[in-house]
């Protein structure tokens, strides 16, 4: 047999395509050629897989090698296809029967002395893999915690091509502490309770996570706004396990995972540094599209501290995320379109030396710098934020208070019950938060009370609120009402919405 | 026509001799397989060609032969790239026009030559390489 088959599978964004990878061996002088559009880290996989194989005690086929991967118009990219390669060659120089791997995925960079090393994007692998018939995968020992969440395949975790070689030959295999399936449903060690004071801002952030409502905290230094925002994916109810899937298959294409857990049902926080630049917002690059922070930020928290701070145009970047719930990328290489679905959470200096606050007695900015200072947040971008709410410097009082605030569990629970009755609500229809609420079925479905209502439309007469401004007041209304289990928002629910997105003039 | 005891030849170095070694042991090679050898070591300024083969079926081969005595360096044949290949066919080429068969089948062969220490000798035979 001279011709050997196994298989690979190539990543486009999270989706999946499998590849046949061919390898012949042919009379003729010693060579290698790959097929089938290889980038430079998989040109590279002829020097690695030869290494590995000879040091692995196998014979390297002193004779013409083409190695082809199909379809050969797909690219590919990275180094995932080495432990494939190797066994196609094995197959095809006879030393490993071909029954053995068909039907078999495998996935694996290879190490110059065999050992079987981690990649990225395994979880998404398998999961296009599972859904075209594969179910039996070899996957690198490095990445088992991942693969494990694909609990509908037979996952073969492998440390070295000897131990894949003794499994494949012998159908021996080291028995291993099989790991239990869990989800961790708290990652951090960020409690509310750590938050001293600050009743109105914590209001916000728990009716923000009911809701899915967008959030800007403004205020000095040192008030606890990073403190809050840390704490908020802490009060959203665990992920599910599809979304779980979802985060670490968006995490793992990134090659994130050593930060997360990938049994993480936590939902994410990414604090992307206001320097980050658009492609490190919304994702981009031009070998392969990676995701960037809106991605990562996937059913989770994307906070940017200091945001009036950010280049121009970096959090416009990330209206149609805003919008829509994804963000596509075009390159020249092709479009890919990552789930963006997320709770933006902005926060800002109430002007650049920061002190703008209270009497604003210490503030050494002129007026109008302390104008021109959040009018760097465009209009559009906070025309989309439903919680506008000022985090002000802690008062002697509330420091020493020795009574601790709520526990986030305490928050977590009220919050999960909240949309739990939103969810009840929305079972007909094609949405489930209310901050995902259109605007029409606001208008026939969905209003407030009465008195509500003419408190929204006495402040549209009077110019206060925009009829936008209106629809956000509405739909967060409905998380204040789903808090305090009233059916329909009240006038009392509609005044504390409309406080907190017009409460601060930006 | 050569000896087989490369040491006679004390002048040349011992990585000649290995080489003219081997050249003998693959003609005897090709004669026992009914070819004719039409010429040996033909050296032009582009280079040289090691053996030239009239073959039973009216090809013309030509030979590159590659001798050592260990895979210390990797195979033989690794050390003929696709540029030397291809210089190999050029001089093939050159042979044909000097004696007046262009046009004939002809075809590169490259032979793998290992000499272990007992003296034993294995031949690695890969035809038509291009």
């Amino acid at each position: 047999m001279t011709l050997g088959q196994s298989l690979g599978v190539a990543l486009v964004g999270l989706e999946g395509h499998l590849v046949q990878i061919e390898a012949d061996i042919a009379d003729g002088l010693p060579g290698y050629t790959l097929l089938g559009l290889p980038d430079a880290a998989l040109s590279e996989s002829r020097d690695r897989v030869r290494s590995a194989l000879v040091n692995s005690q196998e014979a390297w086929p002193n004779r013409k090698v083409t190695v082809s991967l199909s379809p050969a118009w797909l690219p590919k990219s990275g180094s995932g296809f080495d432990l494939p390669i190797a066994v196609a060659l094995l197959a095809a120089s006879a030393t490993i029967a071909p029954e053995k791997i068909e039907g078999v995925l495998f996935l694996g960079e290879l190490g110059l002395d065999g050992r079987i090393r981690s990649v990225r994007g395994v979880l998404p692998s398998l999961i296009a893999a599972y859904k075209l018939g594969v179910t039996t995968a070899v996957i690198p020992w490095a990445n088992r915690l991942e693969a494990q969440l694909m609990s509908e395949m037979v996952i073969i975790p492998m440390r070295t091509m000897n131990e894949l070689l003794r499994w494949l030959r012998l159908g021996e295999r080291e028995i291993e502490d099989e790991l239990p399936l869990i989800l961790n449903e708290k990652e951090d060690s960020y409690d509310f309770s750590d938050v001293a004071g600050q009743e109105h801002a914590r209001k916000a952030a728990e009716i923000s996570a009911v809701g899915g409502h967008h959030l800007l905290l403004i205020g000095p230094p040192g008030a606890g706004k990073t403190m809050i925002a840390q704490r908020i994916p802490g009060i959203l109810p665990p992920l599910t396990r599809d979304e779980a899937l979802e985060v670490t298959a968006i995490h793992s294409v990134a090659g994130g995972l050593t930060s997360r857990s990938p049994l993480s049902a936590q939902a994410p926080f990414i604090s992307p540094h206001h320097t980050a630049t658009r492609v490190a917002m919304v994702g981009g690059g031009s070998h392969a599209i990676h995701p960037g922070a809106c991605s990562l930020a996937h059913r989770g928290v994307l906070f940017i501290d200091e945001a009036p701070e950010c280049a121009a145009g970096v959090l416009d970047s990330l209206r149609q995320s805003l919008e829509s719930g994804t963000i596509t990328i075009t390159r020249s290489i092709g479009s890919i379109t990552y789930p963006a679905s997320f709770i933006l959470v902005l926060a800002a200096n109430p002007c650049p030396c920061g002190k703008f606050t209270g009497r604003g007695r210490n503030c050494i900015c002129s007026s109008q710098q302390v104008r021109r200072y959040l009018s760097r947040l465009s209009g559009p971008l906070l025309d989309r934020i439903d919680l506008r709410v000022h985090v002000d410097s802690l008062s002697r009082v509330e420091l020493t208070q020795s009574q601790l605030g709520e526990t986030t569990q305490v928050i977590q629970q009220r919050v999960i019950q909240a949309r739990e009755i939103a969810r009840r609500r929305f079972k007909d229809f094609p949405w489930v938060l209310n901050a995902e609420i259109p605007s029409r079925a606001l208008r026939t479905n969905f209003q407030p009370e009465r008195a509500g209502m003419n408190f929204l439309h006495a402040a549209l007469d009077r110019e206060q609120i925009t009829a936008r401004g209106l629809h956000k007041v509405m739909r967060t209304s409905w998380s204040v009402a789903d808090l305090e289990n009233h059916s329909i928002p009240t006038l009392g629910d509609v005044e504390v919405a409309y406080a907190l997105r017009e409460g601060v003039r930006a | 026509m050569t000896t087989q005891k490369p040491a006679s030849l004390a002048k040349k170095s011992q990585n000649q001799s290995t080489g003219e070694f081997g050249e003998s042991v693959v003609a005897e090679f090709l004669l026992a397989r009914n070819a004719r050898i039409l010429d040996r070591n033909w050296r032009i300024k582009e280079g040289e060609i090691d053996l030239v083969a009239l073959l039973p079926n009216g090809s013309i081969a030509f030979v590159e032969v590659k001798t050592r005595r260990s895979y210390a360096y990797g195979h033989p044949l690794e050390a003929i790239s696709y540029d030397k290949a291809l210089r190999l066919q050029r001089l093939a080429l050159a042979w044909l026009a000097t004696h007046n068969c262009l046009g004939r089948d002809y075809q590169i062969d490259c032979v793998a030559v290992l000499i272990e220490n007992d003296g034993k000798h294995t031949i690695e035979y890969r035809a038509n390489v291009l």
